[in-house]
């Protein structure tokens, strides 16, 4: 297989080695990782990254991440969560070093994206580390200068399990964040610990009559109990995209 | 059982395959007839198989069968697909 590809140089699908280059705690359970990956050349916000474990014996696991960084150039970040149970994300989170070497593929996927030539309102809705494409989208806004609003609501269990803390605690004239804790709150939050409802939608979300644009990432479960609040609440099926990284 | 995922994970995988972006190719389910984005298509993966099934109706789009050896794609479900340019 690898060796089909290299002869296929420029694909996208080739495989790529990245040099990890800082690594940054994100929570108990994830960390945020910088890779300069030669040959990238760069992503739009919402993309992602197949990264591709070989062990010594020459099994290999590829698992999907989601890109926090967009823009041009050969260094990424990536932020992601540890499933007691996966066969990659310990590695990563719990193993991999600066200096490490890393096979990656990408960028990957021209649908779950934003690019700041969309003028409309756009929501974003994260479920735990469903947060990370909805980073970059956040991060390109930024940069790009747009002054489109965004909103966010972001579902954590806790405020200790929250991915970029400090950069959403602090957002931009044109960003409204709003936090959802499902497990425990933090003291002051009025809203009590609990599960994201199509009231957390109609309250703190853009209503239907705006046609915002809707990115929702996250657990299979949470995307879908979100999108079926959200047609429910009025907003156009198409308006509407969906990524579900599996999980709880 | 395994939990699903959706088409936006194609894009990898087929990325071996295919130079264009599959997430972003229309496919006509031939069971329904609904016209939908591959990213919108419910994807069941094992470790060497993918199927993935229309959101609408539940009916196989296409398989893929990945072996050390070679790569098996079913694509009886689609009536066609349609690839941006």
């Amino acid at each position: 297989m690898t060796g089909t590809n290299e002869a296929r140089d420029g694909r996208i699908g080739n495989w790529k080695v990245g040099v990890v280059t800082s690594i940054r705690r994100e929570s108990a359970s994830g960390r945020s990782i910088t890779i300069d990956v030669p040959g990238w050349g760069g992503n739009i916000a919402g993309q992602h990254t197949d990264v591709r474990l070989t062990a010594q014996n020459g099994y290999t696991a590829v698992r999907s991440y989601s890109v926090a960084s967009a823009g041009v150039g050969d260094r990424i970040e990536l932020a992601v969560d540890r499933l007691p149970s996966g066969e990659v994300s310990p590695y990563l989170v719990d193993t991999l070093r600066e200096g490490d070497e890393l096979e990656l593929r990408g960028p990957l996927g021209g649908w779950f994206v934003w690019t700041p030539e969309q003028s409309e309102s756009v929501q974003l809705i994260g479920g735990g580390s469903g947060i990370v494409p909805l980073m970059a989208m956040i991060r390109s806004h930024e940069a790009s200068g747009s002054t489109t609003p965004f909103r966010l609501l972001y579902s954590v269990r806790t405020p200790l399990d929250a991915f970029f803390r400090a950069e959403l605690e602090s957002p931009t004239a044109n960003l409204e964040v709003t936090w959802i804790f499902t497990r425990r709150a933090p003291s002051g939050c009025s809203r009590p610990a609990g599960r994201i409802t199509a009231a957390d939608l109609e309250a703190h979300g853009f209503p239907a009559a705006l046609s915002p644009t809707v990115f929702v990432c996250g657990p299979t479960g949470f995307v879908e109990t979100v999108a079926t609040a959200l047609v429910a609440l009025g907003h156009e099926p198409n308006r509407v995209k969906t990524e579900r990284f599996g999980g709880a | 059982m395994v939990q699903h995922i959706d088409g936006n994970a194609l894009a990898g995988p087929l990325s071996d395959l295919f130079t264009f972006d599959p997430t972003t190719a229309s496919a006509r389910c031939a069971g329904c007839g609904d016209v939908s984005v591959l990213a919108r298509a419910m994807v069941y993966a094992e470790p060497d198989t993918l199927i993935v099934r229309c959101a609408n109706c539940d009916d196989v789009l296409m398989a893929i069968v990945q072996a050390p050896d070679r790569f098996c794609i079913e694509l009886r479900g689609m009536t066609w697909l349609k690839i941006p340019r």
